[in-house]
């Protein structure tokens, strides 16, 4: 067991109407991985990440979660739809998501956005729960603010929040959506700076993201997409350094 | 004190009436306004139908009008099924349409259309982002409605709640036309026999406006509640 990949996705298309985002992408992850998705707006890079938790449903492509592949099955308009929306709920519930827009529950205080899932999802006991969720705030540095409500924190302070509920599933893959996109620049740097910890601890990770520098040091794996389609992906190293697409050597090369 | 000129209990039976109709309504018309918003939202294309001739049909005919129809026609459709049933099946079946239950009935239906605009309104405001969380945890669809959409739901409704109750109440008086001796009734017939309309009215009044008033006090309360984690000022 200890071998199974995490996550496994094989030949993913989305299309929109006739629109296709995204065209053939595939991903073996193992345990431990830190991978980012880069790429300009519009390459795919977020659907991909949606494709992954069934947000969005793939047109075609194989999803496997830990040795479990995601059944599909076509609906009468001839749309493909998950078979059997149980195994979807499982599945989400060990692919824990941190949005770029934080997407706290805002009647809920920091604390019960924390155990609202592992109590009502996973069933794990309230007391349990609570005990988990205050050692994930303390990890994220937001333990004193667990009495207050999402709005009354700043960015930095919700998507640390955020990352903590994302935590408390204790979950297989953590899939991060742009995570610092909104912030201000002045409050990037916390929440890259638990990320950068989540990595070294060894969880696994698809983080879709622009901050060059964290896909560079941090990640185990790098994808660069444009167009819906992989251009380029190996390591860091590789992807940074030695790009072989002129697309990748565009993206880099300083805008002004 | 007032000299009600013996009316006094009279008049307190009747604004108990008014109170118990007003709430029986409001239930119904909460229940029915629920409904009809999921009707309206739901995928089902002839969900939708039924939802939007309801609250089109409901809101486009006077109170009054709808009021009269319940009552009267009520009773013939009743005795029309009750004769059926009791010609072809020997099921002797009846139903007397009393004014209390018509007026529960109409007021509910009517005010139910109004709740449903208000349901769905406030339903469509809960932000995109505060479901898809929900979702992305693996929530079903019924904890994603109970934990997440209701609570936030109603902090766009209670004001249009809110409203609608205070309409709601005052139709009552209506019913006093079908013959329930509600407060209004009692202070209709009473200020004819005693020729002191002020003497009758105005305590009616009086008691309405105590009503609105304290139900109002409750709606902000509730609204505090709802609105728990809303920094004020903002959004």
């Amino acid at each position: 067991m200890a071998d199974v990949a995490p996550l496994i996705c094989r030949d993913i298309h989305k299309t929109f109407d006739q629109n296709e985002v995204l065209k053939g992408i595939s991903l073996e992850t193992r345990k431990g991985d830190v991978v980012s998705l880069i790429g300009s707006s519009g390459s795919g890079k977020s659907t991909f990440l949606r494709c992954i938790n069934l947000l969005e449903t793939p047109t075609s492509g194989d999803i496997i979660v830990h040795g479990d592949p995601i059944r599909f099955k076509t609906d009468r308009k001839g749309e493909r739809i998950p078979a059997d929306n149980r195994q979807v709920e499982q599945i989400r519930a060990r692919l824990s998501m941190v949005f770029q827009g934080f997407n706290l529950w805002s009647h809920m205080t920091v604390l019960e956005n924390v155990i609202e899932a592992p109590v009502h999802v996973l069933k794990v006991p309230r007391k349990e729960a609570i005990e988990r969720a205050e050692a994930y705030l303390h990890k994220v540095g937001i333990y004193e603010r667990k009495d207050y409500y999402p709005a009354q924190m700043s960015g930095g302070q919700q998507q640390r929040a955020a990352i903590a509920r994302a935590l408390a599933m204790e979950p297989e893959v953590m899939l991060f959506d742009e995570p610092t996109s909104a912030l201000d620049p002045e409050l990037v740097g916390e929440v890259l700076k638990v990320m950068q910890g989540l990595a070294e601890e060894g969880r696994t990770m698809i983080v879709v993201t622009h901050e060059m520098a964290f896909a560079r040091d941090v990640s185990s794996q790098v994808l660069f997409l444009h167009q819906g389609v992989i251009e380029e992906q190996g390591s860091p190293e590789k992807v940074f350094d030695h790009p072989e697409s002129e697309r990748m050597q565009q993206f880099l090369a300083p805008r002004f | 004190m007032i000299d009600l000129k013996g009316y006094g209990p009279q008049l307190a039976e009747g604004a108990v009436v008014t109170i118990e109709l007003a709430f029986l309504s409001l239930l119904l018309a909460l229940f029915l306004g629920l409904t009809g918003a999921a009707a309206k939202l739901s995928a089902s294309r002839v969900a939708r139908g039924i939802a939007t001739t309801y609250t089109t049909i409901v809101r486009g005919v006077p109170d009054l009008v709808m009021m009269l129809l319940f009552y009267y026609g009520g009773q013939v459709l009743v005795n029309g099924i009750s004769d059926l049933l009791y010609e072809h099946y020997e099921i002797d079946w009846f139903f007397q349409f009393d004014p209390f239950i018509s007026g529960v009935l109409t007021i509910g239906l009517i005010f139910g259309a109004y709740m449903a605009e208000t349901f769905r309104g406030a339903f469509l405001a809960v932000e995109a982002g505060q479901i898809e969380a929900a979702r992305a945890y693996g929530f079903t669809r019924w904890h994603t409605f109970r934990r997440v959409m209701v609570p936030q739901m109603l902090r766009h409704a209670l004001p249009g709640i809110g409203n609608n109750w205070q309409v709601l109440l005052k139709t009552t008086a209506l019913v006093s036309i079908i013959g329930l001796t509600d407060m209004v009734r009692v202070a209709e017939e009473a200020a004819k026999a005693e020729r002191s309309p002020f003497l009758f009215f105005i305590p009616v009044a009086a008691v309405y406006l105590a009503l609105t008033a304290v139900t109002e006090l409750f709606i902000k309360w509730l609204n505090r509640r709802a609105n728990v984690g809303v920094v004020q000022g903002e959004g």
